[in-house]
């Protein structure tokens, strides 16, 4: 291939925060008029990378030159003004504003030195026209579902002129359909010349859409190979280092008795508006998957369970009602809830691990009222120990962590609890596949000590491939609770789109 | 063997996370004190010396409930009017003739009340601290001058004004209520569960909230230290002034917030200590003692802690940024 037609050009890129290493030993070479796919897991080193090139953080070393110049751009202005143009994931659009107020942002088209509405209106109707979106511009975008707004984030990334065009998973929210639109609209940007940066991990799509493939796995430049000379296994083989079937460990032991006395037992569980009639019981040693869509009231369940929702209903522990109205009561009972969210729910970033491991069992670490420390920092210390925690000491702010290792800490939270019913929301959401087997490993572990386990998951192979039962809800409902070899994805899917014959 | 050797370096990494964490401010109060020292022969005598401790007391115990305050996320702008209304409630029931004993704990008893009320609107009312504690300023401020109509009250108790007076081996009764109530606020914050409770909501309430931790009960009973201390400061400042006046405490919230800030306490909450915060209130002092002395005209001394207190914090925010 020539090299008059590379457009963008790194080598040796590399980023570091601090002890940690986000990216090394990056290389990437974008031509014009080709399509050149990222993939890596999450925690990979791609965002890592869009940062970079955006222009929101600076390399820590190695080259980068953008046609033949070097190109280190210390603002997204810069970027942009260099010929970058970025379609963020995350979205970042203003919800109080219009569509096309979004669209035009800081170069909005003004007349006598005032924004013009009309011009600002004009314009984007356009520019959404010639994308051919279905969206209406003076809509607010706070109206809109989160998949319009992702055609929103499109339309204002392509807004101006770019060389570069960076899509950062932009199918994630998208339906089928939606998602052909964009196709075009990269097939387009193509044929004009440009150079597409394209990130995902969805292998059909990109397998479809990609000329090159750059993998990317814990931080590191793996391998850059053509879409022709590669196959979708080997694409996989590549991004986790090892094979998939390896990634579910086994049970450990027999199952429980399905006519044991059961942990928990829930009969018609019910918040208005969000579920009602929830039943199901759970034994100690079971792990119970909870699967649905989002919306299905799943996590709106776990919260009644544990005392921070209101619900109707009969919960029993080990045989006995009782009646949960806070986390502490919770707590108390031998509940562990493992939240979905580890940023807003389940750390404080800004502390070091060892009060983040004894905060939700600080009664078991003090005595009158005193933190007995050096109890806290052994519980820490094994804590690590047994949860393969990768961090220099217990002393280390979480914040600093990455996103497998900070989720680590938040089971090493509720064990330190000694829970006998644990609830686990998203337990693998946004950790890279290493610390994925590493959870599935613990979960299995706790199951074999008797712990009940109630994992909700939106992620159908870690629901199938851990579970001893499932339940499965679609909108408020249980549709079904099923024991894991009666089920297979599609049987499930069905019961959770609600579509049982 | 090896779990030992763990602890030891964890205990290391931490004794130098804190080593790093004061090097700043305590650097800053040495050069103050070389500076100041250098242009006054007079100003590290033990006289002079007593005479800044004697001065800070007043905004180091009320920075030392602020800090619960902002450790916890939230703001208090009431302390200063907080303080006039101890200092009045005193002189008052010191005016019917109940004697000291009695005027002390009711004294006390209004300042937590006044704490509770800021507390109770935060955490029930959901209204922000910042609001709450601008109104509560100004009602507390109004509430001052009821008994009097705006008149100062000068009847105070010998033992009220012995406070201010007098010595206990050698060493000013303020200065020891200084002292003691350091070691119990940073006992109580650096050691027991309901300090640790206070990190840990501040750093992250929603967090904290699935710890099962009760996060209305922590606003609730910070507000009342907080106004407890403030009421002890206007006990301390009455005692010095022989009166309570109805002005007492003007502006000290502003102190109060400096002091904890230049200690390095984040007003995001969740990080900071009471060591901080006497070393903030030393600065301050300090700062004012000194300048004194060299007679700097008071406006430019307003000029000069201003721009102090902007330097501090932001070096304050570079380092963590660099850390971060």
């Amino acid at each position: 291939m020539a090299e008059a037609d590379i457009v963008l050009h790194m080598t040796g890129v590399r980023k570091t925060f601090g002890p940690v290493v986000a990216l090394s030993n990056m290389d990437l070479t974008v031509r014009a008029g080709r399509v050149h796919t990222i993939l890596g897991e999450n925690g990979a080193g791609k965002s890592t990378l869009m940062k970079i090139l955006a222009g929101v953080q600076p390399p820590t070393a190695g080259e980068i030159t953008l046609d033949g110049a070097p190109y280190y751009p210390a603002t997204p202005q810069e970027a942009g003004a260099r010929g970058l143009a970025i379609v963020f994931q995350e979205l970042s659009l203003c919800n109080n504003l219009s569509v096309a107020a979004n669209i035009l942002a800081t170069r909005e088209p003004t007349r006598m030195g005032f924004i013009s509405d009309r011009k600002v209106t004009a314009q984007a109707r356009a520019l959404v026209r010639d994308l051919g979106l279905p969206i209406d511009v003076t809509a607010q975008v706070g109206d809109l579902s989160i998949a319009q707004r992702q055609l929103v984030e499109i339309a204002k990334g392509l807004s101006h002129d770019a060389k570069v065009v960076i899509f950062d998973e932009p199918t994630s929210s998208l339906s089928d359909s939606e998602a052909e639109i964009l196709f075009g609209i990269i097939g387009r940007l193509k044929a004009q010349g440009k150079a597409v940066i394209y990130i995902s991990h969805r292998m059909e799509e990109i397998m479809r859409l990609s000329d090159d493939i750059t993998v990317v796995r814990d931080g590191k430049y793996v391998d850059t190979v053509a879409r022709e000379d590669t196959t979708i296994d080997a694409l996989i083989a590549m991004m986790v280092g090892r094979e998939m079937t390896e990634i579910y460990p086994p049970r450990i032991g027999e199952a429980p008795d399905p006519q044991a006395a059961p942990a928990l037992r829930v009969t018609g569980l019910a918040q208005t508006g969000a579920f009602e009639g929830v039943s199901f019981e759970v034994r100690h040693g079971e792990i119970l998957g909870f699967f649905g869509l989002i919306g299905s009231g799943r996590s709106e369940v776990m919260n009644a369970l544990f005392g921070t929702g209101v619900a109707r209903g009969t919960v029993e522990i080990d045989g006995a009602p009782v009646t949960i109205r806070s986390a502490a009561e919770a707590i108390e009972h031998g509940i562990g809830f493992v939240t979905e969210n580890r940023k807003e729910q389940g750390l404080v970033l800004s502390h070091a691990l060892r009060p983040n491991v004894s905060m939700a069992a600080l009664p078991r670490f003090s005595s009158r009222g005193f933190v007995r420390s050096r109890a806290e920092r052994r519980e820490a210390l094994s804590e690590v120990d047994r949860l393969g925690i990768r961090t220099n000491s217990i002393e280390t702010v979480t914040g600093t962590l990455s996103g497998g290792n900070q989720q680590k800490v938040v089971l090493a939270k509720w064990l330190a609890t000694r829970p006998r019913i644990l609830i686990l929301d998203e337990p693998t959401r946004g950790v890279d596949v290493g610390a994925k087997f590493e959870i599935y490993r613990i979960i299995r572990q706790l199951a074999s000590e008797g712990t009940a386990i109630l994992m909700v998951s939106s992620e159908l192979p870690e629901v199938l491939g851990l579970s001893d039962r499932v339940l499965i809800m679609s909108e408020g409902r249980v549709t079904q609770t099923a024991p894991r070899d009666t089920l297979t994805p599609e049987r499930v899917m069905t019961f959770a789109t609600g579509h049982v014959q | 063997m090896t779990e030992t050797a763990n602890m030891t370096s964890d205990r290391q990494a931490y004794l130098r996370a804190v080593l790093r964490q004061y090097a700043g401010i305590v650097l800053s109060l040495v050069a103050l004190c070389v500076f100041f020292s250098l242009t006054n022969d007079r100003f590290l005598s033990v006289a002079n010396l007593t005479n800044i401790f004697q001065q800070v007391a007043v905004i180091a115990i009320t920075a030392f409930g602020m800090t619960w305050v902002i450790l916890l996320g939230e703001i208090d702008l009431s302390v200063g009017s907080i303080i006039a209304v101890a200092g009045m409630v005193g002189a008052q029931i010191i005016g019917l003739g109940w004697g000291f004993g009695p005027a002390l704990v009711l004294t006390l008893a209004a300042g937590a009340a006044m704490g509770l009320f800021n507390g109770v609107m935060t955490a029930k009312l959901l209204l922000p601290s910042f609001i709450v504690t601008v109104a509560t300023m100004s009602i507390f401020r109004g509430l001052v001058s009821l008994p009097t109509g705006g008149a100062p009250a000068m009847n105070m108790d010998p033992t009220w004004i012995a406070i201010g007076a007098n010595s206990f081996l050698g060493v000013p009764i303020i200065i020891w209520v200084v002292l003691v109530l350091f070691v119990v606020n940073h006992v109580a914050l650096a050691h027991t569960t309901f300090g640790r409770k206070t990190y840990l909501t501040g750093g992250n309430r929603e967090a904290a909230l699935y710890s099962g931790i009760n996060v209305d009960a922590m606003k609730i009973r910070i507000f009342m230290i907080s106004g407890l201390m403030a009421a002890i400061s206007g006990i301390l400042l009455s005692s010095r002034l022989y009166s309570a006046q109805t002005n007492a405490g003007m502006s000290y919230e502003l102190d109060a917030i400096a002091a904890a800030v230049l200690g390095g306490t984040s007003l995001s909450g969740g990080v900071g200590t009471m060591v901080g915060t006497l070393i903030g209130a030393l600065i301050i002092g300090v700062l004012n003692n000194g300048m004194n002395m060299l007679s700097v005209p008071y406006f430019y001394q307003l000029i000069v802690k201003g721009l102090v207190i902007l330097i501090a914090v932001y070096l304050d925010v570079r380092s963590k940024q660099r850390q971060g």
